[in-house]
């Protein structure tokens, strides 16, 4: 069975590819790219027209909550959200409980994910346990299909630990996706230190924290000449140090994610404990350089970190809820609206973001349009507008600040491995 | 709605100069009612006012339930030691069954900063904070200022010093703000970890030498030193935290002769203030605790619905 996408206007990351044309998808593969095709007798048509026809999204840094707190979420009803919310491919946190430190979890995610509609790459942990003590089993871990290591959540505090996990993983080619934190630097804050901490008297993180290990994680990649990977970049300091490093040839990468280029913590007070992540949104000085390292390609990727906690988690005082957020039901309407509308990205340069690089850093055959490539796309009407509301939202956890918000992107269509796994109406 | 314009009392921000002024003009008025013989008023007879407090006080709670009493009001306190709270409750949920109770008051004081604010985004009973983190204590404040203005006809011109952990401090916060509505310039001194630079956003003072600023001061108010700050590497040392922003004798000495001396208690004596200051005819520290009594009357009554009463009857100046 085929089917035919028709008047879209299709945009390739990896290509450069924006040109009004017809694709063909055959038996999960790309079959055909040409101007008016037409379509043959019991071929599905979908009508592109006035949408954006992209490679399917990739989002490098989900959780899923699978195995151990399935009444959040779980592998298939996250893959489900990401289907809808236009992501072909995540890349699964391994903060779980267990967390994924050996094989056969990595196994299960995968088989696991094969009964749901996306494809689903997971991360396993960098330490045994994460306890950041003793590296795990690498080998074993990425013959079983991890992509990545990360005790995301965390970070590898020892210096010696994460020298060892990088020259180590050097073998595999596959990276270390590091969660940049001095632990002790945060001292258990709850959100940006600042004015509005020091106003509202909650325990402040100082972006400080963030920077400190990112100076460290870089002087280690130069010693260790190893593959790091900097997951959810939130401060304008940090972009800087990154941007140093690449300009004197140290290979790392970067991701941030939208909530840290949409919101500042001038949030914090009305939006509480629904934006409370870490690391915290910051100021609108680090909203601004975010975007900058987004644009002159600092940062590599945007990533959603989508992390859900259940109602009653969240319905508690700022202090004790849980950090993160949900984000990919808002990472398209976001990534349209703040950094295509607001901040005039090209959309190839925006949705480079979380195609072709996320691709190329995970080592995914995936993120392009091409004859022959998978058949993931993703189909959005960008100047659709939208509101961000209990309706919209189909995540069993709500816990996202842009509740109430109205954006533009509305995701018309996904389609993974040649079928489609999500059409809006 | 009421006189205040509001169902819950949480931060000294959203407050107007009027709005203290009038609070503490009828703070007058309740402050007659409850040092004379009888001291009911039915202002609240037949409501129901619950105390919650999730971190120990005293004189607070007290305070509170003695306002609420006074007013004619039932009052329950929850222990939450002893409640269900210890079993894993939330706060959401504890409160809820006290509104399923029908309470019409809760004040709550919570070592959670925003705690008061989430409270009162999700139930229809009153809110009044009773101190909530390091964010706000509302109602201090207005004793605090209530308690300056018994002895001043107003706070303009005065300056005012607050002295001590500002950083953690949530009088501090809703002190400076109330005092600065109300015209008053206010400086804040204690050692740099304490005084964090963003407080500069509020346009107060800053400095790190007490001894420079006391002889400025109309009004020195002395925070609590929390000993356990210490272990955070804040100050290294009881002894020389004493040392260099203690309220001696010897510093009291270089103070204007009608310096005004407060402390929202309960005092540290001989660590951030000696004896001879605390009990000193200068100091206003027991004041501070009756005036808080008359301070809660008057928020309750106003948050109920009362009418502000006439200037002659309830001029502070007078």
């Amino acid at each position: 069975m085929k089917i035919v996408i028709k008047n879209g206007r299709v945009i390739n990351p990896a290509t450069g590819l924006d040109d009004k044309l017809d694709l063909v998808l055959q038996d999960g593969f790309i079959a055909t790219i040409d101007h008016n095709i037409h379509p043959k007798e019991g071929d599905t048509v979908i009508d592109a027209t006035g949408c954006l026809v992209l490679p399917g999204l990739i989002d490098m840094h989900v959780h899923f909550r699978e195995p151990g707190r399935e009444d959040v979420e779980t592998i298939i009803g996250g893959s489900q959200i990401a289907a809808k919310s236009g992501f072909t491919s995540v890349c699964t946190m391994p903060n779980t409980k267990p967390v994924i430190d050996n094989q056969a979890l990595v196994r299960f995610i995968i088989m696991e994910a094969a009964k749901g509609p996306i494809n689903v790459f997971p991360a396993a942990t960098i330490t045994k346990g994460a306890k950041g003590e003793e590296i795990s089993e690498m080998g074993k871990l990425v013959k079983g299909g991890a992509v990545a290591f990360t005790d995301d959540g965390r970070p590898v505090m020892s210096s010696i630990v994460m020298r060892r996990a990088l020259e180590y993983a050097r073998m595999f080619n596959v990276p270390i996706l590091s969660h940049a934190e001095d632990t002790l630097l945060a001292d258990e804050g709850l959100m940006n230190e600042g004015l509005n901490s020091t106003r509202l008297g909650l325990k402040g993180i100082p972006c400080e924290a963030e920077e400190v290990m990112v100076s460290r994680d870089i002087l280690l990649t130069r010693l260790t000449g190893g593959r790091l990977h900097f997951c959810h970049i939130s401060s304008a300091g940090s972009v800087e140090l990154i941007r140093r490093a690449k300009k004197d040839g140290i290979k790392i990468t970067c991701e941030t994610a939208p909530h840290y280029f949409s919101i500042t913590d001038d949030i914090i007070e009305e939006k509480m404990s629904m934006a409370k992540m870490n690391p915290p949104v910051r100021t609108e000085e680090h909203r601004k350089g975010i975007i900058e390292g987004l644009r002159d390609g600092t940062i590599d990727c945007i990533a959603t970190d989508h992390a859900p906690h259940s109602p009653s988690e969240k319905m508690q005082e700022m202090e004790y809820a849980p950090f993160g957020i949900i984000g990919l039901e808002t990472a398209v309407p976001l990534i349209i609206t703040e950094l295509v509308r607001n901040n005039n990205f090209s959309y190839i340069d925006a949705f480079s973001k979380v195609t072709c690089n996320p691709a190329a850093i995970l080592n995914l055959d995936r993120g392009t349009i091409a004859v022959g490539a998978h058949g993931d796309i993703t189909i959005i009407n960008p100047d659709k507008k939208i509101l961000i509301d209990k309706n919209f939202i189909k995540s069993r956890c709500k816990n996202t600040p842009f509740m109430g918000m109205e954006l533009y992107g509305s995701v018309e269509y996904t389609l993974c491995n040649g079928k489609i796994v999500y059409s809006r109406v | 709605m009421n006189a205040l314009n509001r169902k819950d009392l949480l931060d000294i921000q959203s407050l107007s100069k009027d709005e203290i002024l009038l609070i503490c003009k009828t703070a007058k008025y309740f402050k007659d009612v409850f040092t004379r013989d009888i001291k009911t008023v039915p202002v609240l007879r037949g409501k129901t006012v619950c105390t919650l407090f999730y971190e120990p006080s005293t004189r607070t709670r007290l305070s509170f339930e003695l306002a609420a009493k006074m007013l004619s009001a039932n009052t329950i306190n929850v222990p939450v030691t002893t409640s269900s709270v210890v079993k894993g409750e939330s706060l959401i949920d504890t409160v809820r069954t006290l509104e399923a109770m029908k309470a019409d008051y809760i004040v709550m004081r919570h070592a959670a900063s925003l705690a008061p604010h989430f409270l009162s985004k999700n139930i229809d009973a009153s809110v009044i904070n009773g101190g909530d983190g390091f964010h706000a204590h509302p109602t201090q404040a207005l004793l605090d200022t209530y308690s300056i203005l018994e002895k001043r006809e107003t706070l303009a011109g005065l300056h005012i010093g607050i002295i001590g952990d500002i950083k953690h401090s949530r009088v501090a916060r809703s002190d400076l703000i109330a005092f600065q509505k109300l015209g008053a310039k206010v400086t804040l001194c204690g050692p740099p970890t304490l005084l964090p630079d963003e407080f500069k956003q509020y346009g107060v003072d800053m400095t790190y030498n007490l001894d420079e600023l006391l002889p400025e001061l109309d009004v020195v108010n002395m925070l609590r030193i929390q000993r356990e700050r210490q272990k955070g590497s804040l100050f290294p040392s009881i002894r020389e935290y004493n040392l260099l922003y203690a309220l001696t004798e010897e510093r009291f000495s270089k103070c204007k002769s009608d310096v005004i001396i407060m402390h929202p208690g309960p005092m540290n004596r001989g660590i951030e203030i000696d004896d001879a200051v605390a009990d000193h005819p200068n100091s206003i520290i027991n004041e501070q605790v009756t005036n808080g009594v008359a301070v809660r009357m008057a928020v309750f009554y106003l948050l109920a619905g009362g009418a502000p009463f006439q200037d002659e009857e309830g001029d502070i100046s007078k």
